[in-house]
């Protein structure tokens, strides 16, 4: 048998031999080490993966990145990824995109492709800031934000990455943390075994436009309180010794931060996660300080029975074997024809 | 009874010898002009004449019934000659209500014949056509031959006993009047019968309603006295080149083309498209040949689909979309990265009237500048344009070979005319075709991403997939060799030279131009591109007849020119350019060549008339 075992590889497989030129500090170094760490623990040759990329600071990503890689044109990596998946479904396909190429420029694609279910995995470094071009606000910017094109503060509502991955139809949503070393890999490894499209948030710290923009959430002194890990099957608990919950005020329609053992509050009380409920996936990717946790971890995993890559594979395959016009003479002979002489 | 025309002899008499016909069916966007055009055109093929067809739609998917605005209609310029163009005046009308005579009548030849049905001139009719008096009793018709016939009634009656409403009795009005004009030229029917019968297989009742009305329309030719004495006309059969042929639309020579494309690469091929008008069909088309290797993906957008495609050019595919001016103009971004990537794409461009969304049933040729120039930078592509529906196929052959060949996006240009007319083709002989296959990189000895080959400059194409060729592309601009990111200033100056040189040296893998009729050298050259064609080259050869000195010289290749072109052309007293434009073509050539071209141009959404080339060369040679 010449059947080979599998290479076991490791993050520095995947590392290139280009400088990374990021301003130091930035979180997008930390997403880069996870990115690493996650694709040795896959374990997909390199040469079988593809990293396709937008515009802006995290689309810098493919050339760091030892696999084949794609850095495209703004709001567009979602249909160039597309057409790298259609054209053959075994590749592994990324996609790194930032807040601003992929709701602002990009919103109509990302939307399509979660709609659409093509089984890539939708990276998105989410600074709340454009950085590559000095500053601005972007779509997921506090209301408020003071920046160059916004000096009073910035007016209009922000966008949830999330919720807006949800209600495009995304069937894999995660969030994860630039810093979260522990726990990026492991939602970076589920979103690959997801068939389909998966959709992951990583909060990234801008270190100088936007910095520290989401300490109040991954600061550690506040992580506990203001964070919750959401895990398929157990209960919603957060908070020092895992002392507080979500409930679900039925009545309200909606949840609620409760402390286990205060005002008649028992165990039961609490919400068990289930990753294939879109209802609650909603309000957890909702969540949002200072009223509640952060949601963190896969909010929803909920695969469709086919993908659209092998849907479309599925249909090209069968359009060949009813073909009753196999070549291109026929073709040409096809319908009504007649000679001269 | 169904078949009347069995039982009732012809009258006496003998049909008149024509050399060629123009005839246009007109009536409601909802009354099947398009198909009672496609019937007439394939009999009339059947009868061996030569022919053009132009279809004529609103923009209106169903405008109000009986309103100007809601008219379609189809015509078709048959002949016992070589047929050139769709005719430039029709010498029959078939109107199908009041307002259809209204929208055509203007251009119908004096003395012509009008066929119309006197049941759609009542009051109400007329107002909504926008008639203040009456056309049959006012005198617009004396100029014509006319035919008034009850239509409407007539349908009615001939299919009642086959229980439909009269709603759905008069949807058979356009087989009536088929069926007559088939009559007027000693057309068979049965191709229409059979046809029919197999359209409404699952409704046995509509199919004969159908055909009695054809059947009916047929009869009442032969045995009802037309005005003028008409006893119906006969055109002979053109003198064409022996072979086997059939009918092709632009649209459908264009998606055989690509998969014929796709054959001779020997690599799959991946179209992304957009809805859009007029270059919707090429999908629909292609949808239904996947047996062939293509895999069809209607985008979200007009930019998805132009990117999807460079996705796949990248996996490996030949990536091709389509589109119509407006919808090129969103893809130009992502067509400036297929440039800097250097990946194969096929660009198609049905183009229409514009700009903006300017008229989009109506043709022009107005793109041409937006191809060969209009990107942001220093951006050169290969640009190609087809003449007529049956080089289509060609023209996509050739448009897949060269984006394989250079690695490099190719614009092809057609327009609404060429996509929707239809005209009989000879089919090639496929098996003849010099294949072209193309061979992706492997070997990971030495290998560079922008390693080039010394003929054509075009890159090494890699695809994901391949064991230890991983590396990386993108739209910043690139080291010369490893691909990398570069700022590097005599880099960037390098880079946009071989870009340049590349699609240059396209120049040297294309034939050398060549005289469509005339020789080289002489007092006046006629230069067209794309669907001016038939028009030019009817005029020239109408004016070669009469002795004059004047060439016609057709480019398929537009960017870049032909290498001989500019002496070619230097090699005449006179070159004139006639364009669906304000001039463009003529602009490159005096800018490549410093050549004074003279443009002909007319923008009105309609193709060239012969009279109008034939005039435009008679001021400069004399009449």
């Amino acid at each position: 048998m010449n059947q080979q075992a599998p290479i076991a590889y490791k993050p520095k497989d995947f590392a290139t031999d280009q400088e990374v030129r990021w301003c130091p500090g930035c979180g997008d170094y930390a997403i880069l080490k996870g990115v690493q760490k996650a694709l040795a623990d896959i374990g997909t040759a390199p040469e079988n993966v593809v990293f396709v990329s937008g515009i802006g600071c995290a689309a810098r990503f493919p050339y760091y990145i030892e696999t084949y890689g794609f850095h495209t044109i703004h709001g567009r990596a979602p249909a160039v990824a597309t057409g790298v998946k259609l054209a053959n479904p075994d590749l592994d396909v990324w996609l790194v995109s930032g807040d601003g190429d992929a709701m602002s420029i990009g919103g109509n694609h990302m939307m399509h492709l979660l709609r659409r279910n093509i089984d890539v995995n939708y990276l998105i470094f989410n600074n709340e800031i454009y950085g590559l071009t000095k500053g601005q606000y972007s779509p997921t910017s506090r209301l408020g934000t003071r920046s160059p094109s916004t000096p009073a503060g910035s007016i209009d509502a922000p966008v949830s990455a999330c919720g807006l991955a949800l209600g495009a139809g995304g069937r894999f949503v995660a969030r994860g943390i630039d810093r979260g070393q522990k726990e990026l890999p492991g939602i970076l490894q589920r979103a690959h075994a997801h068939k389909g499209a998966s959709f992951v948030e990583i909060l990234q710290n801008c270190i100088v436009y936007n910095d520290g923009v989401f300490d109040g959430v991954v600061d550690k002194s506040v992580a506990g309180e203001a964070q919750i890990h959401v895990k398929h099957g157990e209960p919603l608990r957060f908070g020092a010794d895992n002392a507080k919950g979500l409930r679900f005020n039925a009545k309200a329609m909606r949840l609620e931060v409760v402390t286990v053992g205060e005002d008649g509050v028992s165990e039961d009380d609490i919400i068990v996660h289930d990753q294939t409920n879109l209802a609650l996936a909603q309000m957890l990717a909702a969540m949002d300080r200072p009223d509640f946790p952060v949601a963190v971890g896969v909010i929803y995993d909920n695969p469709a029975d086919v993908t659209y890559d092998q849907a479309v594979k599925a249909q090209n395959e069968s359009a060949k074997a009813d073909a009753k016009i196999t070549s291109i003479d026929q073709l040409l002979r096809s319908g009504a024809t007649w000679q001269v002489d | 009874m169904t078949n009347t025309a069995e039982i009732i002899e012809p009258r006496e008499g003998h049909r008149e010898v024509l050399e060629s016909v123009v005839v246009r069916f007109a009536g409601d966007s909802g009354d099947g002009m398009q198909l009672t055009g496609s019937q007439f055109t394939q009999s009339t093929a059947l009868a061996g004449n030569d022919l053009a067809t132009f279809p004529d739609f609103p923009a209106e998917i169903r405008a109000p019934t009986g309103t100007t605005f809601g008219v379609s209609a189809f015509q078709i310029n048959f002949g016992a000659r070589r047929v050139m163009t769709a005719g430039d005046q029709p010498d029959v009308l078939v109107a199908m209500n009041s307002a259809a005579l209204k929208v055509n009548i203007g251009n119908l030849r004096r003395g012509g014949l009008i066929i119309l049905d006197s049941g759609t001139f009542k009051e109400r009719d007329l107002r909504k056509a926008g008639y203040d008096t009456n056309p049959l009793e006012d005198g617009t018709l004396d100029p014509y031959q006319v035919v008034e016939i009850d239509v409407s009634k007539m349908v009615v009656e001939s299919v009642k006993e086959f229980g439909l409403g009269t709603r759905d009795a008069l949807r058979c009005k356009n087989m009536w009047l088929l069926g007559l004009v088939y009559w007027l030229y000693g057309r068979d029917r049965q191709p229409s019968i059979d046809w029919l019968n197999a359209k409404f297989k699952s409704k046995p009742e509509v199919a004969a309603a159908n055909v009695a009305a054809l059947n009916a329309g047929h009869a009442y030719g032969e045995t009802v006295e037309l005005p003028g004495e008409i006893l119906g006309y006969t055109v002979g059969p053109a003198k064409i080149d022996s072979g086997l042929y059939r009918n092709v639309a632009g649209a459908e020579a264009l998606a055989w083309g690509l998969a014929a494309g796709t054959q001779l690469a020997e690599l799959p091929m991946f179209f992304g498209s957009y809805p859009i008008t007029p270059a919707s069909s090429l999908l629909h088309t292609l949808a239904r040949l996947k047996q062939f290797g293509i895999t069809t993906f209607q985008a979200e957008d007009e930019i998805a689909a132009v990117c999807a495609a460079i996705g796949a050019s990248y996996a490996g595919q030949i990536g091709v979309t389509s589109s119509s001016g407006p919808g090129i103009a969103l893809k130009t971004e992502a067509i400036g990265l297929a440039i800097m990537v250097e990946l194969p794409l096929v660009i198609v461009n049905s183009q229409r009237a514009g700009p903006s969304t300017g008229m989009p049933t109506k043709t022009e040729q107005s793109d041409l500048y937006q191809a060969v120039y209009g990107r942001n930078a220093d951006s050169p592509l290969v640009v190609l344009a087809a003449n007529g529906p049956g080089d289509c196929f060609y023209t996509a052959i050739e448009a897949v070979r060269l984006a394989t060949k250079f690695m490099t996006p190719v614009m092809l240009l057609t327009d609404g005319y060429i996509a929707n007319a239809s005209e009989p083709w000879m089919i090639p002989d496929f098996s003849s075709f010099e294949k072209f296959p193309v061979k992706q990189h492997t070997e990971a000895e030495g290998f560079e991403p922008y390693n080039r080959d010394a003929d054509t400059l075009a890159r090494v194409w890699a695809v994901p997939g391949t064991p230890g060729l991983q590396h990386r592309v993108g739209g910043i601009e690139k080291d010369f060799t490893s691909g990398h990111i570069s700022y590097d200033a005599d880099n960037h100056q390098r880079m946009t030279d071989v870009r340049h040189a590349k699609i240059n040296g396209v120049a040297n893998f294309i034939p050398e131009q060549t005289v469509d009729q005339g020789e080289a050298g002489g007092k006046l050259a006629i230069i067209g591109w794309g669907s001016t064609y038939g028009p030019i080259s009817r005029a020239v050869s109408n004016m070669r007849e009469q002795g004059k000195d004047v060439a016609h010289i057709h480019l398929r290749h537009i960017w870049p020119l032909p290498r001989n072109l500019g002496d070619l052309l230097s090699s005449y007293d006179t070159v004139i350019c006639p364009e669906m434009n304000n001039g463009q073509l003529s602009t490159v050539l005096r800018a490549e060549y410093l050549i004074d071209v003279k443009p002909l141009t007319k923008v009105e959404g309609m193709p060239f008339k012969i009279r109008e080339i034939e005039a435009a060369i008679e001021a400069v040679l004399g009449a």
